[in-house]
């Protein structure tokens, strides 16, 4: 008795020993600077407490001339936040609309060829993001590669770099993996013969995606959306190439304010998006944990 | 089961999708001239022009050095860690220890970034020092994002292992310390080997929170990358794209050898303990 008593003495000891680097390094490196955001956010340039960065969001304003050459005032960071949203958006769900079949066509497929394509996914995931929005501009560009062949075909070249859409294809290409891996993972872990069962219960194959491998599929949808999402509405780089600067993005406001050194008013920026992101994943989490109930 | 031609159309459009940029980057880092669309003739130039740019292959040094402390720090630490969590008995202190560690994950880089240099310029500024951003700082920040993946990979390994292993080792006369590094160690080695890969692939590719960690004088790979596109890029860049493609498929099929290998090892243990508890039963 006494010796077991020693052992787990000892063992407590160990797991102590074990934990407690990571612990230091988790409080010093992973909470504490958050709360750093937090302070810098709330404080003008001398430390004194202020709500004025965070009010500077919601209320500054800028003027912009729209197509047809009007002059509109607008809301600066609001405007800015709307259209990272709105980017996000729309790149988030182009993902999950050509990822979702991809992830099914690869779950069904023979084990060895499952995993050359999914090797094959993950190789550009490896390649540095800032190449990879490169090339596209490259691509994209007027005299461009993808303008040279549409003119081989004999249409007519478009005008994308600089616009909305070739920010969405960027941002559709750098996270499209991040979309395909979590869904084929939960697919490939399907039980066959809930969809046998589903089949020799009458159900047709609309009938058996529907409700059968859709909701079974939902977990890998959910954590393949937040993981899209939250990387592209916090990008920045991507809009700077492939907009020409034009669509400023939240993540551009809070690298052009830590440029110009205003580390306060970048700081109210990443406090207020951590917030919103914060919310929504909640929001999130709670319908996921909904749907997975029932 | 075999594809249908209609899936396989579609994967097919998937994949061209997905390395379209890449060949063409490829093939442009051969080109002759400068121009970035029009091929005109095959030559080596722009590698010749990469291997004598020695801003670039500083970064080169400057990153590997950066990925390799990075990686076998947080390995070393985000072993124990998980070693760690894995005995708590608390749940509340699992929670938050699931929690904080869960926190570099979800954040965007953004806002990890910030956060770190904030904290690194406010204890500088303390210290009375004009910038306190240097290798030291990035060597943090790689290793707090690293971290996380590690303690990851290598949880899932001590939950699959048999826990009457080490209990074994200990019965046989093994001290516990002894009976982790002679049972524990070499049962977890998969995944402790995947995470140290996982570790140094993100290090070296992470560009974000590189970016706003960085001293001045500490350049990596990617913000070297950064900054050449900030003016016009010649295919110099393309030929190091190249090179960094044919590393990364290098390390993608080790990796894979490993799993595999890994895997088989594991499968034949297996074989051989049913089998002999088959012998034993007779």
């Amino acid at each position: 008795m006494k010796n077991k008593n020693a052992v787990s003495r000892r063992e407590r000891i160990i797991r102590r020993l074990c934990l407690s680097p990571y612990s230091v390094w988790a409080v010093l490196f992973i909470v504490v600077p958050l709360i750093f955001v937090a302070y810098y956010a709330f404080t003008d340039n001398d430390f004194q407490f202020t709500f004025a960065n965070i009010t500077r969001f919601f209320t500054a304003t800028s003027t912009i001339t729209d197509d047809s050459g009007a002059a509109r005032e607008v809301r600066t960071y609001l405007l800015i936040f709307l259209r990272s949203l709105k980017l996000a958006v729309i790149s988030t769900f182009i993902c999950l609309l050509m990822g979702y079949p991809a992830a099914y066509i690869i779950s069904k497929a023979s084990a060895r060829v499952q995993s050359i394509l999914i090797t094959l996914i993950m190789i550009p995931m490896w390649m540095n993001f800032l190449i990879r929005t490169y090339a596209w501009m490259t691509i994209l560009q007027d005299t461009g590669i993808f303008n040279s062949m549409l003119g081989l075909v004999g249409l007519h070249p478009v005008h994308i770099i600089g616009t909305e859409a070739a920010v969405v294809i960027g941002m559709v290409y750098d996270y499209f993996p991040y979309m395909i891996l979590p869904i084929y993972s939960v697919m490939a872990k399907m039980d066959e013969k809930l969809i046998e069962a589903a089949r020799d219960l009458g159900c047709g194959s609309f009938g058996v995606l529907r409700r059968v491998i859709w909701p079974l599929s939902l977990p890998g949808v959910f954590s393949g959306i937040t993981m899209v999402l939250v990387p592209s509405i916090s990008t920045f780089y991507i809009s700077q190439k492939l907009g020409n600067g034009k669509f400023y993005l939240i993540g551009d406001a809070i690298e052009g304010q830590y440029v110009a050194n205003n580390l306060h008013f970048a700081a109210a920026i990443a406090f207020i998006l951590m917030v919103i992101l914060l919310f929504c994943m909640a929001v999130f989490q709670r319908a996921a944990n909904k749907r997975a109930a029932v | 089961m075999k594809m249908k031609p209609l899936a396989k159309f579609y994967t097919v459009l998937v994949m061209v999708f997905l390395f379209a940029p890449i060949v063409i980057l490829l093939v442009f880092s051969f080109n002759e001239a400068k121009s970035l669309s029009v091929f005109s003739g095959f030559s080596f130039y722009w590698y010749r022009e990469l291997f004598r740019d020695s801003d670039t292959l500083g970064a080169v040094r400057n990153t590997l050095l950066l990925a390799v402390s990075a990686s076998l720090l947080s390995t070393v630490m985000g072993t124990a860690a998980a070693v760690g969590i894995f005995k708590l008995r608390s749940k509340y202190l699992r929670t938050i220890m699931d929690t904080v560690t869960n926190i570099p994950m979800i954040n965007p880089d953004i806002i990890t970034g910030i956060s770190l240099m904030l904290m690194f310029v406010f204890v500088g500024r303390l210290f009375g020092a004009a910038t306190s951003l240097s290798f030291w700082t990035m060597l943090i920040a790689h290793i707090t994002f690293c971290l996380p993946y590690v303690i990851l990979q290598v949880l899932p390994k001590l939950q699959q292992m048999d826990k009457s292993l080490p209990e074994a080792a200990q019965d046989l006369g093994c001290t516990p310390l002894r009976a982790f590094f002679k049972v524990e160690i070499p049962e977890i080695l998969p995944g402790i080997v995947t995470g140290l890969i996982m570790a140094f692939t993100l290090s070296l590719d992470d560009f974000v929170i590189s970016y706003f960690t960085a001293g001045n004088g500490f350049q990596t790979l990617p913000i070297r990358i950064y900054n050449m596109t900030k003016k016009t890029v010649t295919p110099k860049m393309y030929a190091l794209a190249t090179i960094i493609f044919f590393v990364i498929l290098i390390l993608l099929m080790i990796s894979n050898l490993f799993d595999s290998e890994s895997a088989e090892t594991v499968r034949k243990a297996k074989e051989k303990k049913s089998k002999k508890m088959k012998e034993n039963t007779k």
